[in-house]
């Protein structure tokens, strides 16, 4: 009886590996699910596209707490999915750890970086794409004064304040340049009503630009932006349409690109570093009938003349994580 | 610094305060009675995700109001039967609403709405809107007095006038009414109350009820006035400053009312790290500010101003016979 159950389960499990031996992708997302209207969500559009385009299928899973992030990756990688991708910088550890066990399965993660000989580490350069909309900011702005809204701080929001910053200032070198953190703990991401008053305050030192880089903040400081009637900048997906002609622009970090590109290479997928940067459409800013009226031929021309510069190597915007400096800004 | 920078401030001020004393009257109220209280937190967040869900749903901001007056009042009686009837731990009461709050909300917004356990914007009557008071444009121009009226008092919701006008009603209910002398008596000594006839359970149990109906308007301010909807883990800790504006206040209802104000002042501080500079001359660091409310209670509690003395049955669940 034991060895009849042996058999059958060795049959059951061969049966299993022929199923998945052609190999479907598969992704993981992180917590917030994927219908989070922001990071998670522009991962889910990317894999859409891809089977889409492909006719494929891949497997997908929506963990629902950290303690199930190991065995989610383990459970695609048994089942022979290939590659696997995962999105968000809280997959690095457990990833880590179970990459060495699967020498033959590629991942990719995005966000951050795992040194493993079989994984893509997706990292965007935030910095560039804050540029550009600060270059916006500082050309909508009427009174001068442009401010930014963080969440948490922490050395990557630090970042999106020091290259919008060096945006606008690249466009007039006089502009006044707000940029206030909602907080030092991780309740920062969700804090919406200081959010709100941080924008309020802002507003009465004279700011009319407002660019929020602060999860569930940013929604106070869009709502109150639009209340107020001045131009906000939305943030990782294309926000434009929560408040139709008063969000001036999203700054983009084409997820959605990433995962389309890990998938669609395969088991080929180029491992180690793969940088997402206005060069390669990894980060940019957001166009779309929302705000079209409100972004002027000007602000185009020399945005997309900045961007132009950044993909050929002749401007170059500063990093504040390489040296935890911002020439543009105190902090 | 300037005139208008300063009513700015206090402008902000009173619309930071007006969550904590709301939420702090709350606590009063059952702790008054005896009844400890740390769920605060959770019973605001509840209320401000079902106000602003069927505020969302029904587009009515006062159908939102009352379901989120429900939500709390749902969560106090919980907390009611844990530890007035079956004689419970009162704290871990607190701490199990809190938990049981941060993560239905999310799960319910996000099985309703699909938004990320967000719900969707609320826009013209689902949101409570400001009002002028009367004569506030025609009198802006008087000097000094008119600025005030019309920037300070005058141009907030409805609800921040309500916190407002709570503070004398407690005051009143509490030290001129039959009622509020048995409500203190319960949380001083229940024995007396049982001696004299009058049911400490109802009364305990009325406390915490008042308390859910007062946590329900702060977490509806929340989620409909201040904000316009619902994101996860909004109230931010309200709960527990409140909690510590409570024994700063040295559970008085006007005392209540200046701990609440000051502290929504120091919130107000950290918001504007350029005015603090050139008051005082030198960086001051935006973390300081937002653990002064704590320090203060710290130094209350320590006995160094004053001395806290929590109502004397506090905490203790009440036994007939033993």
């Amino acid at each position: 009886m034991t060895l009849m159950h042996k058999f059958l389960g060795a049959s059951a499990a061969l049966a299993l590996t022929a199923g998945t031996a052609a190999a479907d992708p598969a992704i993981l997302f992180d917590l917030g699910g994927k219908f989070d209207k922001s990071f998670n969500e522009s991962a889910y559009n990317g894999a859409e596209r891809w089977a889409q385009e492909t006719g494929g299928s891949y497997a997908e899973v929506e963990i629902q707490s950290d303690a199930q992030r190991e065995q989610a990756i383990r459970r695609f990688a048994e089942s022979g999915a290939n590659p696997i991708v995962m999105a968000g910088f809280s997959w690095a550890t457990p990833l880590a750890e179970v990459a060495a066990d699967y020498p033959d399965t590629k991942f990719a993660i995005i966000d951050m970086v795992v040194d493993a000989p079989n994984v893509r580490s997706v990292v965007f350069n935030e910095h560039e794409g804050s540029y550009l909309v600060g270059m916006m900011a500082a050309m909508a702005s009427e009174t001068g004064t442009v401010s930014f809204v963080g969440g948490m701080d922490i050395p990557l929001i630090r970042k999106f304040a020091c290259g919008y910053a060096q945006g606008a200032k690249a466009v007039n070198a006089d502009i006044n340049v707000i940029a206030n953190m909602t907080g030092t703990t991780p309740a920062a991401w969700n804090d919406p009503v200081k959010g709100s008053e941080l924008t309020l305050a802002q507003i009465s030192q004279g700011s009319d630009v407002v660019f929020a880089a602060a999860g569930g903040t940013g929604v106070g400081v869009l709502q109150t932006a639009a209340d107020e009637d001045i131009f906000s900048i939305g943030v990782d997906a294309n926000q434009n349409y929560l408040h139709p002609g008063q969000v001036l622009t999203s700054m983009m970090k084409r997820v959605d690109n990433a995962v389309y590109d890990a998938m669609m290479a395969g088991e080929d997928l180029e491992t180690g570093f793969n940088v997402m940067s206005v060069a390669n459409r990894g980060v940019g800013f957001a166009m779309d009938a929302n705000n079209e009226p409100i972004v002027s031929y000007e602000m185009l021309e020399a945005t997309y003349g900045a961007a132009a510069d950044m993909a050929s190597g002749e401007l170059s915007v500063h990093d504040y994580t390489s040296d935890e400096s911002c020439p543009a800004l105190d902090f | 610094m300037d005139f208008a920078t300063l009513l700015q401030m206090l402008d902000a001020t009173l619309r930071l305060a007006t969550p904590l004393l709301l939420a702090c009257l709350a606590g009063l109220f059952s702790e008054r009675a005896g009844i400890f209280d740390i769920g605060l937190e959770g019973k605001m967040l509840a209320a401000a995700f079902l106000s602003a869900a069927i505020a969302a749903v029904s587009g009515s901001v006062w159908l939102g109001l009352f379901a989120g007056i429900g939500a709390s009042m749902m969560l106090s009686v919980v907390h009611g039967l844990a530890s007035i009837t079956f004689r419970g731990n009162q704290l871990i009461s607190g701490v199990a609403i809190n938990f049981l709050a941060a993560g239905l909300t999310v799960v319910i917004a996000q099985s309703w709405f699909r938004q990320g356990g967000r719900t969707p914007q609320l826009t013209g009557d689902a949101r409570f809107n400001p009002i002028d008071l009367p004569f506030a444009e025609a009198l802006q121009n008087v000097p000094i007095l008119g600025p005030i009226y019309y920037e300070l008092i005058s141009g907030h919701t409805i609800l921040v006038y309500v916190a407002l006008l709570m503070v004398p009603l407690t005051w009143w209910i509490l030290f001129r009414t039959r009622f509020g002398l048995r409500l203190r008596a319960v949380g001083e000594n229940p024995a007396a109350v049982d001696t004299a006839g009058v049911s400490v359970i109802w009364l305990r149990f009325a406390a915490v009820g008042i308390c859910g109906i007062l946590c329900g308007i702060a977490g509806a301010y929340l989620a409909t006035a201040l904000q316009a909807g619902f994101v996860k883990d909004m109230s931010a800790g309200r709960g527990f400053i409140a909690l510590a504006a409570l024994i700063f206040a040295k559970w008085r209802p006007w005392y209540a009312l200046y701990a609440c104000l000051l502290f929504g002042f120091l919130q107000a501080m950290s918001l504007r790290p350029d005015v603090i500079e050139n008051v005082v001359g030198f960086q001051v660091n935006g973390q300081f500010l937002d653990v002064l409310p704590y320090i203060l209670t710290v130094v209350i509690l320590a006995g160094f101003v004053g001395k806290a003395i929590p109502p004397r049955a506090g905490g203790e669940p009440y036994v007939k016979e033993r």
